[in-house]
Protein backbone atom coordinates (compact mmCIF):
# COMPACT_ATOMS: atom_id res chain seq x y z
CA UNK A 1 0.00 0.00 0.00
CA UNK A 2 1.12 3.44 -0.37
CA UNK A 3 2.36 5.71 1.92
CA UNK A 4 3.63 9.21 2.58
CA UNK A 5 7.21 9.74 3.62
CA UNK A 6 7.50 11.04 6.91
CA UNK A 7 10.99 12.82 7.52
CA UNK A 8 12.54 13.36 10.86
CA UNK A 9 14.13 17.28 11.47
CA UNK A 10 15.86 17.96 14.86
CA UNK A 11 13.17 17.16 16.94
CA UNK A 12 10.67 17.82 14.62
CA UNK A 13 8.93 15.31 11.90
CA UNK A 14 8.07 16.80 8.38
CA UNK A 15 5.58 15.49 6.21
CA UNK A 16 5.39 16.43 2.60
CA UNK A 17 1.60 15.85 1.22
CA UNK A 18 2.18 16.00 -2.94
CA UNK A 19 -0.77 13.42 -4.16
CA UNK A 20 -4.04 13.16 -4.39
CA UNK A 21 -5.02 12.08 -1.35
CA UNK A 22 -7.67 9.27 -1.18
CA UNK A 23 -8.70 8.07 1.92
CA UNK A 24 -6.71 4.78 2.66
CA UNK A 25 -4.00 6.87 1.90
CA UNK A 26 -5.10 9.63 4.23
CA UNK A 27 -6.05 7.51 7.61
CA UNK A 28 -2.66 5.60 7.31
CA UNK A 29 -0.83 9.11 7.60
CA UNK A 30 -2.34 9.67 10.48
CA UNK A 31 -1.61 6.51 12.31
CA UNK A 32 2.00 6.51 10.73
CA UNK A 33 2.66 10.23 11.95
CA UNK A 34 0.83 9.39 15.41
CA UNK A 35 3.53 6.33 15.92
CA UNK A 36 6.30 8.54 14.72
CA UNK A 37 5.47 11.32 17.34
CA UNK A 38 5.73 9.18 20.33
CA UNK A 39 8.30 7.00 18.89
CA UNK A 40 10.51 10.42 18.18
CA UNK A 41 9.28 12.47 21.83
CA UNK A 42 8.52 14.43 18.82
CA UNK A 43 7.55 18.44 19.46
CA UNK A 44 6.89 19.79 16.63
CA UNK A 45 5.03 18.37 13.00
CA UNK A 46 4.82 20.22 9.55
CA UNK A 47 2.70 19.45 6.93
CA UNK A 48 4.07 20.92 3.84
CA UNK A 49 0.72 21.28 1.27
CA UNK A 50 2.66 23.30 -1.19
CA UNK A 51 1.79 20.84 -3.99
CA UNK A 52 -1.67 20.62 -3.37
CA UNK A 53 -3.50 21.90 -5.69
CA UNK A 54 -7.65 21.71 -3.86
CA UNK A 55 -8.27 21.17 0.00
CA UNK A 56 -11.52 19.81 0.18
CA UNK A 57 -13.31 19.28 3.99
CA UNK A 58 -11.98 15.91 3.38
CA UNK A 59 -8.74 16.67 3.78
CA UNK A 60 -9.10 19.67 5.75
CA UNK A 61 -10.70 17.33 8.41
CA UNK A 62 -7.84 15.20 8.37
CA UNK A 63 -5.57 18.23 8.59
CA UNK A 64 -7.47 19.36 11.90
CA UNK A 65 -7.47 15.42 13.36
CA UNK A 66 -4.16 15.59 13.03
CA UNK A 67 -3.23 18.66 14.79
CA UNK A 68 -5.64 17.66 17.29
CA UNK A 69 -3.89 13.87 17.98
CA UNK A 70 -0.99 15.80 17.86
CA UNK A 71 -1.43 18.47 20.32
CA UNK A 72 -2.81 15.63 22.65
CA UNK A 73 0.08 13.78 22.31
CA UNK A 74 2.56 17.55 23.13
CA UNK A 75 3.42 18.09 19.83
CA UNK A 76 2.51 20.89 18.14
CA UNK A 77 1.30 20.72 14.39
CA UNK A 78 2.13 23.32 12.05
CA UNK A 79 0.36 23.32 7.97
CA UNK A 80 2.70 25.08 5.56
CA UNK A 81 2.83 26.18 1.94
CA UNK A 82 -0.98 26.39 1.37
CA UNK A 83 -1.37 28.20 -1.59
CA UNK A 84 -3.40 31.65 -2.27
CA UNK A 85 -6.49 29.91 -3.97
CA UNK A 86 -6.74 27.31 -1.68
CA UNK A 87 -6.92 29.71 0.98
CA UNK A 88 -9.55 31.75 -0.30
CA UNK A 89 -11.03 28.70 -1.59
CA UNK A 90 -11.52 27.00 2.04
CA UNK A 91 -12.31 30.36 3.51
CA UNK A 92 -15.70 30.30 1.05
CA UNK A 93 -16.26 26.85 1.78
CA UNK A 94 -16.80 27.25 5.59
CA UNK A 95 -13.32 25.90 6.86
CA UNK A 96 -11.56 28.11 8.13
CA UNK A 97 -9.58 25.20 10.32
CA UNK A 98 -9.63 26.26 13.77
CA UNK A 99 -6.99 24.64 15.85
CA UNK A 100 -4.37 24.19 12.77
CA UNK A 101 -1.09 26.25 12.93
CA UNK A 102 -0.32 27.73 9.50
CA UNK A 103 3.01 29.42 8.04
CA UNK A 104 3.67 30.74 5.23
CA UNK A 105 6.51 28.23 4.34
CA UNK A 106 8.59 25.96 6.06
CA UNK A 107 11.01 27.69 7.37
CA UNK A 108 8.66 30.18 8.98
CA UNK A 109 6.85 26.93 10.00
CA UNK A 110 9.65 25.55 11.65
CA UNK A 111 10.54 28.86 13.67
CA UNK A 112 7.12 28.77 14.58
CA UNK A 113 7.23 25.11 16.43
CA UNK A 114 10.77 25.54 17.50
CA UNK A 115 12.03 22.29 16.35
CA UNK A 116 15.48 22.82 14.55
CA UNK A 117 15.71 27.16 15.32
CA UNK A 118 18.04 26.51 17.87
CA UNK A 119 20.18 24.06 16.13
CA UNK A 120 20.05 26.41 12.76
CA UNK A 121 21.18 29.27 15.24
CA UNK A 122 24.04 27.09 16.20
CA UNK A 123 24.87 26.28 12.97
CA UNK A 124 24.77 29.38 11.84
CA UNK A 125 27.06 31.00 14.65
CA UNK A 126 29.25 28.59 14.03
CA UNK A 127 29.65 30.07 10.43
CA UNK A 128 30.18 33.30 11.83
CA UNK A 129 33.20 31.95 13.28
CA UNK B 1 -11.60 21.74 -27.42
CA UNK B 2 -13.17 19.10 -26.13
CA UNK B 3 -17.49 19.11 -26.29
CA UNK B 4 -18.39 15.94 -25.17
CA UNK B 5 -19.49 15.06 -22.33
CA UNK B 6 -17.35 13.06 -20.38
CA UNK B 7 -19.08 10.40 -17.83
CA UNK B 8 -17.26 8.86 -14.84
CA UNK B 9 -18.29 6.59 -12.21
CA UNK B 10 -18.22 7.07 -8.58
CA UNK B 11 -17.81 4.35 -6.81
CA UNK B 12 -14.87 4.55 -4.37
CA UNK B 13 -12.46 6.93 -3.04
CA UNK B 14 -10.41 6.72 -6.80
CA UNK B 15 -13.17 7.67 -8.74
CA UNK B 16 -13.64 10.95 -6.88
CA UNK B 17 -9.89 11.96 -7.76
CA UNK B 18 -10.25 10.64 -11.20
CA UNK B 19 -13.88 13.16 -11.00
CA UNK B 20 -11.40 15.92 -9.64
CA UNK B 21 -8.21 15.55 -12.44
CA UNK B 22 -11.06 15.48 -15.51
CA UNK B 23 -12.64 19.00 -14.03
CA UNK B 24 -9.55 20.33 -13.92
CA UNK B 25 -8.47 19.41 -17.41
CA UNK B 26 -11.39 20.97 -18.46
CA UNK B 27 -11.44 24.32 -16.50
CA UNK B 28 -7.80 24.86 -17.54
CA UNK B 29 -8.73 23.85 -21.09
CA UNK B 30 -11.66 26.99 -21.14
CA UNK B 31 -9.68 29.32 -19.34
CA UNK B 32 -11.09 29.90 -16.16
CA UNK B 33 -8.64 31.81 -13.95
CA UNK B 34 -6.70 29.95 -11.33
CA UNK B 35 -9.07 30.58 -7.99
CA UNK B 36 -12.03 29.93 -10.00
CA UNK B 37 -10.51 26.29 -11.49
CA UNK B 38 -9.92 25.96 -7.73
CA UNK B 39 -13.28 26.74 -6.62
CA UNK B 40 -14.92 24.51 -8.92
CA UNK B 41 -12.95 21.75 -8.61
CA UNK B 42 -13.21 21.90 -5.11
CA UNK B 43 -17.06 21.98 -5.09
CA UNK B 44 -17.06 19.20 -7.60
CA UNK B 45 -14.58 17.09 -5.28
CA UNK B 46 -17.42 17.82 -2.09
CA UNK B 47 -20.12 16.66 -4.64
CA UNK B 48 -18.21 13.67 -5.91
CA UNK B 49 -17.74 12.82 -1.88
CA UNK B 50 -21.42 12.99 -1.13
CA UNK B 51 -22.49 10.86 -4.14
CA UNK B 52 -20.22 8.33 -2.79
CA UNK B 53 -21.07 8.48 0.73
CA UNK B 54 -24.80 9.46 1.01
CA UNK B 55 -25.66 8.53 -2.58
CA UNK B 56 -24.15 4.79 -2.15
CA UNK B 57 -22.00 5.82 -5.42
CA UNK B 58 -23.24 7.01 -9.04
CA UNK B 59 -21.72 8.73 -11.55
CA UNK B 60 -20.51 12.37 -12.65
CA UNK B 61 -21.00 13.97 -16.28
CA UNK B 62 -18.93 16.74 -16.76
CA UNK B 63 -18.99 18.70 -20.18
CA UNK B 64 -17.76 22.11 -21.57
CA UNK B 65 -20.11 25.05 -21.88
CA UNK B 66 -19.58 27.27 -25.16
CA UNK B 67 -22.37 29.26 -25.59
CA UNK B 68 -22.63 33.21 -24.61
CA UNK B 69 -21.46 32.33 -21.47
CA UNK B 70 -18.34 29.76 -21.26
CA UNK B 71 -17.53 27.50 -18.67
CA UNK B 72 -17.52 23.99 -17.23
CA UNK B 73 -20.49 21.95 -15.70
CA UNK B 74 -20.39 19.45 -13.69
CA UNK B 75 -23.92 16.97 -12.58
CA UNK B 76 -23.66 14.38 -9.91
CA UNK B 77 -26.37 11.65 -10.16
CA UNK B 78 -27.03 8.86 -7.54
CA UNK B 79 -29.59 6.57 -7.35
CA UNK B 80 -29.55 6.63 -2.70
CA UNK B 81 -32.21 7.36 -0.38
CA UNK B 82 -32.47 10.57 -1.39
CA UNK B 83 -32.64 14.02 0.60
CA UNK B 84 -35.66 14.36 2.97
CA UNK B 85 -35.16 17.91 3.46
CA UNK B 86 -32.82 19.94 1.24
CA UNK B 87 -32.88 23.36 3.18
CA UNK B 88 -31.48 21.39 5.79
CA UNK B 89 -28.92 19.78 4.44
CA UNK B 90 -27.69 23.17 2.91
CA UNK B 91 -27.03 24.49 6.02
CA UNK B 92 -23.77 24.78 7.23
CA UNK B 93 -23.47 22.21 10.29
CA UNK B 94 -25.59 19.91 8.90
CA UNK B 95 -24.73 16.60 8.17
CA UNK B 96 -26.38 12.76 8.37
CA UNK B 97 -23.38 11.77 8.05
CA UNK B 98 -19.48 11.55 10.05
CA UNK B 99 -18.47 14.87 7.84
CA UNK B 100 -18.50 18.48 9.22
CA UNK B 101 -21.16 19.36 7.25
CA UNK B 102 -19.77 21.93 5.49
CA UNK B 103 -19.96 19.77 2.28
CA UNK B 104 -23.55 21.34 0.27
CA UNK B 105 -23.65 24.22 1.43
CA UNK B 106 -20.07 24.94 0.77
CA UNK B 107 -20.29 23.45 -2.29
CA UNK B 108 -22.90 25.87 -3.32
CA UNK B 109 -21.34 28.84 -2.61
CA UNK B 110 -18.07 27.88 -4.77
CA UNK B 111 -20.02 28.07 -8.05
CA UNK B 112 -21.90 30.09 -10.24
CA UNK B 113 -24.53 27.92 -10.77
CA UNK B 114 -26.36 24.97 -8.11
CA UNK B 115 -29.18 23.15 -8.35
CA UNK B 116 -30.26 19.90 -6.45
CA UNK B 117 -32.69 17.70 -7.22
CA UNK B 118 -33.36 14.85 -4.80
CA UNK B 119 -36.56 12.32 -4.76
CA UNK B 120 -36.55 10.23 -1.09
CA UNK B 121 -35.90 6.75 -2.41
CA UNK B 122 -34.96 7.73 -5.82
CA UNK B 123 -32.08 9.39 -5.95
CA UNK B 124 -30.23 12.88 -6.05
CA UNK B 125 -29.06 15.24 -8.90
CA UNK B 126 -26.84 18.12 -8.40
CA UNK B 127 -25.89 20.07 -11.22
CA UNK B 128 -22.93 22.65 -11.02
CA UNK B 129 -21.75 25.41 -13.50
CA UNK B 130 -18.96 27.80 -13.17
CA UNK B 131 -18.84 30.74 -15.65
CA UNK B 132 -15.18 32.52 -17.26
CA UNK B 133 -15.37 36.02 -16.37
Amino acid sequence: MDSIPILKIGSALLVTIQVDMHDQLATRLQDDLTEKIVQHRTRGVLIDISALEIVDSFIGRMLANIANVSRLLDADTVVVGMRPEVAITLVELGLGLPGVKTALNAERGLALIGGVSAAGQAADDADDD
Amino acid sequence: MQTTTDTLPITSGDDVVRVRQKVRARATEIGLSLVDQTKLITAASELARNTLDYGKGGHADIETVLGERRGVRVVFRDRGPGIPDIQQALTDGFTSGNGLGHGLGGARRLVDDFDIQSTVGAGTTVTIARWKR
